[in-house]
């Protein structure tokens, strides 16, 4: 039998959790009511061709945002197991969630949380609007680009399954060993966190790849580094910051494996093993990633902040250098997240001065920002109040980090709820916040109507509120001296915090509810929210100068840029018509390779995780062989004939031109 | 013997050389190669100086590689340059940074290797 | 409850009459040359390539001394084999090159034949990988024995792993040019694999400096 299924038996699936059983029906339930409404309505041709195989950067970017939606309800779900838990497990109740699921939930959390949901926004985000940007058809490397999202998915689908068969690792996000090892961790859970973070690294890491080949090689005419919009700089930085920090992720985790696996001493406590090894190297990948996560909301909020105050973005250049010092200040204050583990004053003294300098160009940032709404006409819509809570929120932040930065007053609170307060708060109030701001500012763009005002508004408020109900209290116990990953404590005098906690996560609850509310609205009255002009909101940059949503080719004549805010100058010149004549388009053609490669990378995750050999080797062997298929395919692209794109423009200049 | 007088040296990197400049890299990466072999087999060379040596040769001729076979010079596209130079620098981070911040926890925490604690 | 919306710009939006020339770039013949972005996209992937091995080298720099009772590389390494393997790997450069030469001057037959050169001296070049591996593991000197050996078969490894799939990107190179011939498309993946091989010797410097060599020396 292990021949066959490996390590697996019909005893790794946790029918004694109710929890978990739940959990898995419903996410059974959900699946198979898909799976029947898309049969019915006979829609798999359709998402096949028009989906699953696109690789169009729009759709692309979109599959994107629902894959990170998706992971945000359930890291979500973990989050308020987690303040539940902790409201109620004081002295002699144990509450509801044994150790060792607790262990599970709080890593689910962060892994989800961050990898696939943050990621995956951020990169949907980049696809759906950097390409618009800059004025060209698609990104670089279109086939890629696919490979790129259908890995993502490989890596998310890994980790829902974990949740049904075996278990996820206890070890707390980041694994750290010797704990991670196979001596302390024997199970699945730790297999399962390295195979779904190695496929959608790899995933991550050729993203990376292709956005810088897109930024630096498909800039309209006209468009110089110094005349690119802000989100196309910072993500441009962000994506340095991925393919220079992801491959030490990489390494990290395959020589973590490599000790599970093979046997070998990497970061075991024996035979010449180092485990603070590991520490260090994570990091050195860790910290990178945070400003990978923060720098396109920064880019995001500059757009934003700038369109509606309708005036062009204060401090242009000093924003472009905060970005560029920024990325590289980033690689080297890795330490700071390890001042306790003992490296000496020396050390400890050089990472904290440069942990305290990286804030500088963020603070810049702040001022920016702040002076770009000084003396403009804010109009303060659903986007702009995301953008003002998110200044607020993230300064506080970024303050308790500075606080942090001190050596010696992270020796008290490091590993306490503080730094969990701090973290959320940056991440938060930064990452989340920026999300939510961008989703409601470029939705229009992708989808072709407008948000609803109102809910969004409630679902902002919820959120705001909610959050810092939820996490100053955080900060207090971590004055008290409360540390997290705590399943069960003994002080009562904790439990009227955390009760106030778990309220604030109830409130952010309701506004995920608003937010989902504001979704299905805005679906149905989509006719009365329409977006007729392509220019919803007064926009600055390229995006907004091409219908709502896009035509599959973008532009139908590639724009010629003369300034930073290359729309709102043509507008300014009254350069806003359509061009006179058309040109055939060179566009790339869809491919199913990459969803195919993708989801053989399940069955080669689970494969690996469970020591199934055969079936790790053979869906290796696929994944390759569709990939040297895949290159010998030489119908690649094809050109939209200039009559047809003459015909789509006359289709959609009649509604720009009504408008007016 | 500069990279200028390649005749054939288009823009961008990779696969523009000339029969002379991967000759003349050849040569160079053989000098290069036999040099510290030579110095560590022999014994002829021992110690720190070594060890100077040895990470001398091996500087200096991926510097010869990365003109003479990858192409890679001052008429190189920019962005190639500088993505050399970003790499170069993460890559002294990365290494030098954890080689420094290891040596100190090893000697704050004392974990000897163990061939040392038997 | 109204969207909020249209904020109308002065001269925006009135979309009827042609554009003066310069707002667009129509170009009648559009289609970019794509070999320098598919150049710099591979390049920046090398780029990363050499992050993770910088990684490795990091690793083993901090695990060199941890032997754990076991062999020492002073003790485990042939200095004379490790030459002849560095010679391989430096000829199969040559060699490439020499295909290179060949793609410029668009001979395909010459192409085909440097390529099986430069094929045969990097499987030379794994066959003696594997025979070292082989005998260490054969000797109790495998990877499980210390985090030094870890470290040395992890980073020595990788760069065979990389070569490997070199050997296997270059035999489908011999298949495709045998059924194409030189094209543009074949063209741009030979250059791209010129990068990739020149840019593994290059990591080879490294390991038979930094592994090798000092190992032996220390």
């Amino acid at each position: 039998m292990s021949m066959i299924f490996g390590k697996l038996t019909l005893k790794d699936i946790p029918l004694q959790e109710p929890i978990i059983v739940g959990a898995t029906l419903f996410m059974g339930v959900v699946a198979f009511a898909t799976v029947w409404l898309i049969t019915r309505h006979k829609k798999w041709g359709y998402l096949w061709n028009e989906w699953f195989t696109s690789v169009d950067h729009k759709k692309i970017g979109i599959m994107y945002i629902m894959l990170a939606f998706v992971m945000l309800m359930r890291g979500f779900a973990d989050a308020v197991m987690m303040r539940t838990q902790q409201a109620v497990a004081v002295a002699g109740a144990t509450g509801y969630l044994p150790p060792d699921h607790y262990d599970q939930i709080f890593t689910a959390h962060g892994v989800i949380m961050i990898f696939f949901m943050a990621m995956p926004f951020v990169i949907g985000l980049m696809n759906v609007v950097v390409p618009l940007q800059i004025g060209a058809r698609d990104v670089a490397f279109p086939f890629l680009n696919s490979l790129s999202f259908w890995l993502t998915v490989a890596g998310a689908a890994l980790i829902n399954v974990s949740l049904a068969v075996g278990e996820f690792a206890r070890t707390g996000w980041l694994a750290y060993p010797p704990l991670s090892e196979l001596s302390f961790s024997p199970g699945v859970g730790v297999d399962y966190y390295l195979w779904s973070l190695q496929i959608s690294g790899v995933g991550t890491t050729l993203a990376g790849v292709n956005f810088i080949a897109t930024i630096l090689k498909m800039r309209a005419p006209g468009m110089t580094l110094m005349r690119m919009p802000v989100f196309t700089w910072t993500t441009l930085c962000t994506n340095i910051l991925i393919v220079a920090a992801f491959p030490i992720l990489t390494v990290t985790l395959a020589l973590l494996s490599l000790d599970r696996y093979l046997g070998m001493h990497f970061f075991t406590n024996d035979m010449g093993g180092n485990p603070m090894m590991y520490v260090n190297l994570i990091w050195a990948w860790g910290h990178p990633e945070v400003y990978i996560l923060i720098l396109p909301m920064f880019g995001a909020f500059s757009e934003i902040i700038s369109t509606f105050s309708g005036k062009s973005l204060f401090g242009y250049k000093s924003m472009v250098y905060a970005t560029m010092a920024i990325a590289v200040l980033s690689f080297i204050v890795w330490l700071h997240h390890f001042f306790t583990m003992g490296a000496g004053a020396n050390v400890n003294a050089f990472f904290g001065i440069t942990t305290m300098i990286i804030s500088v160009p963020t603070g810049v940032k702040i001022f920016n920002w702040l002076f770009t709404m000084y003396r403009g006409r804010v109009r303060f819509t659903t986007p702009v109040l995301w953008t003002i809570g998110f200044m607020i929120t993230f300064t506080v932040g970024g303050m308790t980090g500075v606080m942090m930065a001190l050596p010696a007053a992270d020796f008290v609170l490091h590993n306490s709820l503080f730094l969990i307060a701090h973290f959320h708060n940056a991440i938060i109030g930064g990452v989340v916040f920026g999300c939510f701001a961008a989703l409601n500012y470029w939705f229009p763009k992708a989808f072709g109507f407008t948000l609803n005002e109102r809910l969004g508004k409630a679902s902002f408020w919820c959120w705001l509120i909610g959050f810092y109900v939820a996490f100053v209290p955080l900060y207090a116990l971590g004055f008290m001296g409360m540390t997290r990953r705590l399943n069960h404590y003994d002080n009562p005098a904790w439990q009227p915090w955390l009760i106030v906690a778990a309220v604030g996560a109830g409130i952010i609850l309701l506004g995920i509810m608003f937010q989902i509310a504001q979704l299905v609205v805005s679906v149905w009255k989509r006719e009365e929210y329409r977006d007729v002009t392509g220019d919803p909101w007064g926009g600055r940059t390229l995006e907004w100068s091409v219908s709502s949503p896009p035509p599959f080719y973008n532009f139908a004549a590639t724009p010629v840029v003369h300034d930073i805010d290359a729309w709102h100058d043509m507008k300014k010149r009254g350069q806003t018509g359509v061009p006179s004549h058309f040109a055939p388009i060179h566009m790339p053609r869809d491919t199913g390779a990459g969803f195919i490669i993708g989801m053989l990378c399940i069955p080669l995750g689970f494969a690996l995780v469970w020591h199934i050999w055969w079936l790790a080797i053979a869906s290796f062997v696929g994944t390759v062989a569709v990939a040297i298929v895949h290159s010998f395919n030489e119908d690649r692209d094809y050109y939209v004939l200039a009559e047809q794109v003459a015909e789509i423009e006359g289709r959609r200049t009649p509604a720009l031109a009504g408008e007016a | 013997m500069s990279a200028h007088d390649m005749q054939a040296h288009a823009s961008g990197h990779g696969g523009h050389g000339s029969l002379r400049s991967y000759a003349i890299g050849f040569v160079l990466a053989v000098i290069l190669t036999v040099l510290p072999f030579w110095a560590v087999m022999t014994g002829a060379v021992t110690g720190g100086s070594a060890v100077a040596l040895v990470m001398g040769t091996a500087a200096v001729q991926m510097v010869v590689h990365l003109i003479f076979f990858l192409h890679v010079d001052g008429s190189s596209d920019r962005w190639t340059l500088l993505s050399l130079l970003f790499t170069a620098i993460v890559l002294v981070i990365l290494v030098g940074g954890s080689l420094w911040v290891m040596y100190h926890l090893d000697h704050n925490m004392m974990a000897m290797p163990m061939s040392m604690t038997e | 409850m109204k969207t909020l919306r249209i904020l109308q710009t002065p001269g925006g939006d009135d979309g009827q009459g042609t554009v003066p020339p310069s707002a667009f770039h129509v170009d009648e013949h559009e289609h970019h040359d794509p070999a320098p972005t598919v150049q710099l996209g591979f390049w920046i992937y090398l780029m990363s390539d050499c992050i993770l091995f910088a990684g490795l080298f990091a690793t083993f720099a901090v695990l060199s001394q941890n032997f754990a009772g076991g062999p020492t590389g002073r003790e485990l390494f042939d200095l004379p084999y490790v030459a002849v393997e560095t010679a391989l790997l430096l000829l199969s450069s040559l060699s490439y090159g020499a295909a290179m030469l060949a793609v410029n001057a668009g001979r395909r037959g010459a192409v085909m034949f440097w390529l099986a050169v430069t094929f045969l001296l990097g499987l030379a070049f794994i066959g003696m990988e594997l025979n070292e591996f082989h005998h260490m593991i054969a000797e109790g000197a495998g990877p499980d024995r210390s985090g030094f050996l870890s470290a040395f078969f992890t980073l020595v490894g990788t760069h065979g792993l990389h070569v490997t799939s070199g050997l296997v990107w270059m035999a489908i190179m011999m298949v495709q040019l045998g059924l194409r011939g030189l094209n543009p498309t074949t063209n741009r993946r030979l250059m791209c694999l010129s990068l990739f091989w020149h840019f593994l010797d290059i990591v080879w410097i490294g390991v038979f400096s930094f592994v090798y060599l000092l190992g032996a020396a220390a």
